[in-house]
């Protein structure tokens, strides 16, 4: 059984690559049983979210070539 | 107004939220200020190039991103970064979980509510910026090239020259120490 602690590296590996189909299947399961984790993995997309906002408000894949 | 005179305003306005763009990925005041002064110069500079597809700002942003990319070059040449593969133990990681790998019940997340909200509040910001700041500075490095500038954890490994699987250990710590710091911060004022 895969524990919260794992389950987060899972949770953050997500917003850096596409998770594979074990790994999205151990985590989805994990979080159907875990209300601390589903918030957690909320408050990583967040932080993504938060990132973007925080430089250029536009879409970062847009900008112009500033070199 | 002249169009120059407008876009040089719009600079002007827009420095602050520059310096703490460089100030997040070059973990120095100063050296962040000059990476600004460089990009803000060279936008002058370059003002007929901007070809307006995107935002002005969006535009001035894309070029700060290269002067911060060559100051953190500057800085790791100099041997100003302590080692990426030794970042001191995960002390403040562990805390936050049982042996058994729970959540220790004083670490548990609770819900930040929505994020747009969040996001509209002056407060959070402030937040965020003391959490950043609080973050070991190889932490903050990566994961602001990661979520702030966007680099796939591919190119933030071919640029600092560590392992993908390093890099991903790094973003998984900045992360936990992140929202950790930011739940008792945003929290605690939130109801108070």
């Amino acid at each position: 059984m895969m524990m919260c602690k794992e389950a987060t590296r899972l949770m953050s590996l997500k917003q850096d690559r596409p998770l594979t189909f074990q790994e999205r299947v151990s985590l989805r399961l994990h979080l159907s049983m875990c209300s601390a984790c589903r918030e957690c993995d909320r408050q990583f997309t967040l932080l993504h979210e938060a990132g973007k906002r925080f430089g250029p408000e536009h879409d970062p894949e847009q900008d112009d070539d500033g070199r | 107004m002249s169009e120059k005179e407008e876009r040089l305003q719009r600079l002007t306005a827009v420095r602050p939220r520059l310096v703490s763009f460089a100030l997040m990925h070059l973990r120095d005041r100063s050296q962040a200020e000059d990476a600004v002064q460089e990009a803000m110069m060279s936008a002058i500079e370059k003002n007929e190039s901007f070809a307006g597809r995107s935002g002005y700002e969006t535009w001035v942003f894309g070029i700060l991103k290269y002067k911060i990319l060559d100051a953190m070059r500057a800085q790791k040449r100099h041997g100003r970064w302590q080692p990426l593969e030794e970042e001191e133990g995960d002390d403040a990681i562990d805390r936050q979980f049982q042996q058994s790998g729970r959540w220790q019940a004083s670490a548990r997340p609770s819900s930040w509510g929505e994020p747009e909200a969040a996001f509209e509040t002056e407060h959070f910001w402030q937040v965020f910026d003391a959490c950043m700041i609080a973050l070991p500075d190889n932490a903050a490095r990566v994961f602001s090239l990661r979520e702030l500038m966007g680099l796939s954890t591919d190119d933030i490994c071919k640029e600092l020259g560590i392992k993908e699987n390093n890099c991903w250990v790094i973003l998984h710590r900045a992360r936990l120490r992140l929202r950790a710091c930011i739940e008792q911060g945003w929290l605690k004022e939130e109801t108070a």
